[in-house]
């Protein structure tokens, strides 16, 4: 059972602001999600080694050849703030 | 309906290399087909073809899936936080397919970020089923599958990361194909699970499949997972399944499916039967863990991939009255949707500490069980067969309230795309949904081992005309 602190604290892990509302259904949710998850609790895995990714590949390696990136103009165009040929941001600590 | 657009690629593709039909004329009829959309499958129409070269697929028009960036087009994922997004690259998936000659059509409706089995969780609203417009055309790429089923579009692609292109070809009653993980690039495919996230075909009959995956396969040095298929793909054939060993898993949740699904599962099999193919059921025990595994290593996954929505490089922001924290915590709630931050609070929430190896380690370990049940079957089978989906299309608003019900859709799809398999979706009959009313399309799906693509097309493709005739 996931309690309203959890998700408290996963949400502020996941920088995702949740509305009072929201509180109350993720908690009840994840819950239910979880509970049939735990499900694989019992099985017997200790001796399995885990799969992270199904191809099977070492080392891709290319050449390292220099090419040109996109425009930082064409970059900064996408962004909701640009200045001075940067991203700007909110300052980090708040008035 | 114009004469036209009840050519399949194949043929249309053929008369246009043969110059008894002007690339210009097909790709109008198609246009104004699109145009007429009213299940809101279509985000961005094309106003006109956009780039000319020939190949085999010369002036076929394509509908892609919102969730490829294409250069200069809006690319929105389905998601208010890319609303206005224009890409500054093109998917190398959509990139090879107008090489070989086609034309974007348009971009389709999906799920948030892929997001779904409904296309209930687009920020653009719901793709509405062509068969019942009341009922959901499945998910995530619903808004492909609809404008093929629909007559907007001659073939589309979409990305299969536990079923996407599978389930909803199946409730629309067309073929879909997920490949093998690695055959096509995901360069440019917005990321959803990395390690599962599959760019595939949705298309009248299995030829077109062919024909769209050979145009698409390949290594990619934008994508160091991608490795192709080697000898590429040549179009289907085959007169019947003699010497083809199929298997059913054993035990197969034949009470997870509505009695009119498994009916037309049943009749299939014996039309395997009849076509030569020897039938046996296998082993696959751990496949019914298959959507407990998914449903942590995919949010995982997505948990990590969309940390890149912050407000600060591209997309949307939510200017805050605080600090930078507070605009990336105003922004992503303002963003993203209901089922994303549920999925985002999962992936977070099984990643984070004291509970990583309950859930996400034990997951990864249920995975190469899954993987190696396939492994085992295929040591003796040359295919294993389930149905696509345990119910044809619901409707629309019908699993909203319930997340779980919601990801059971994916029951039969997530162990072969746990596994990194390839699987086919074909139509296989129609069956009258459980509370009753007109009959709707069931799907058949056939997995093959990895890279095995070819073999897996040709039994299709025999399995398709024999249904038919």
């Amino acid at each position: 059972m996931i309690e309203r602190a959890q998700v408290l604290h996963v949400a502020r892990l996941a920088r995702l602001r949740l509305s009072e509302a929201e509180v109350e259904k993720m908690a009840g949710e994840l819950s239910g999600i979880l509970e049939h998850v735990d499900r694989i609790g019992e099985l017997e895995l200790d001796d399995v080694a885990p799969t992270s990714h199904v191809v099977e590949l070492e080392n891709v390696l290319r050449p390292d050849q220099p090419r040109p990136s996109w425009p930082r103009d064409a970059v900064l165009d996408q962004a909701p703030d640009a200045a001075d040929g940067a991203f700007r941001v909110p300052s980090p600590q708040a008035e | 309906m114009s004469e036209l657009l009840e050519l399949t690629v194949a043929e249309a593709a053929t008369r246009i290399r043969a110059v008894e039909l002007s690339r210009e004329e097909y790709f109008d009829a198609w246009r104004s087909a699109a145009a007429g959309d009213e299940l809101n499958a279509y985000l961005w129409r094309a106003e006109g073809p956009t780039v000319e070269s020939d190949g085999p697929l010369e002036g076929i028009p394509v509908a892609v899936k919102d969730l490829f960036c294409t250069e200069g087009i809006p690319t929105t994922a389905g998601s208010r936080m890319l609303e206005r997004h224009r890409p500054l690259y093109t998917a190398t998936a959509v990139r090879r397919l107008t090489e070989a000659g086609a034309e974007l059509l348009g971009k389709t409706n999906m799920d948030e970020f892929a997001m779904g089995s409904s296309n209930e969780n687009s920020a653009y609203g719901p793709v509405r089923n062509p068969h019942d417009r009341e009922r959901v055309p499945g998910g995530s790429s619903g808004g492909s599958a609809a404008v093929v089923a629909g007559n907007l579009a001659p073939c589309a692609i979409g990305t299969d990361t536990g079923g996407s292109i599978r389930q909803p070809a199946a409730l629309c009653g067309i073929v879909g194909l997920k490949p093998t993980y690695g055959a096509i690039s995901r360069y440019g495919m917005i990321a959803f699970a990395s390690s599962l996230d599959q760019c595939g075909p949705l298309t009248r009959d299995v030829t077109d499949a062919a024909l769209l995956l050979e145009a698409m396969q390949g290594g990619d040095p934008c994508d160091s997972t991608s490795v192709g298929i080697e000898g590429g793909i040549r179009a289907p054939r085959g007169e019947d399944l003699k010497g083809l060993r199929f298997a059913v898993p054993a035990g197969l949740a034949r009470d997870a499916m509505e009695p009119g699904v498994r009916a037309v599962f049943e009749a299939t099999l014996k039309r395997i039967e009849d076509l030569g193919g020897e039938l046996a059921e296998a082993p696959l025990p751990h496949a019914e863990h298959g959507i407990s595994a998914y449903y942590v290593i995919a949010p995982a996954e997505a948990s990590s991939n969309l940390a890149r929505y912050d407000g600060v490089r591209y997309g949307k922001r939510v200017e805050p009255e605080g600090d930078v924290v507070e605009m990336y915590e105003a922004t992503r709630a303002a963003g993203f949707g209901d089922e994303v931050k549920r999925r985002i609070m999962l992936g977070t929430y099984a990643l984070s500490s004291g509970y990583y190896d309950a859930y996400y380690g034990r997951a990864q370990r249920v995975r190469t069980k899954i993987a190696a049940d396939f492994a085992a079957a295929f040591a003796e089978f040359d295919f294993v067969v389930t149905p696509t989906s345990p119910s044809v299309a619901f409707g629309l608003g019908e699993k909203t309230d319930d997340p779980l019900a919601m990801y059971m859709n994916d029951f039969f799809t997530v162990p072969m795309s746990l596994a990194g398999i390839p699987a086919i979706s074909i139509p296989a009959g129609t069956a009258a949904p459980e509370g009753g009313g007109p009959e709707l399309p069931v799907g058949f799906q056939i997995a093959a081992p990895a890279l095995a693509e070819q073999r897996l097309l040709d039994a299709a493709y025999v399995l398709e005309q024999s249904l038919d005739g």
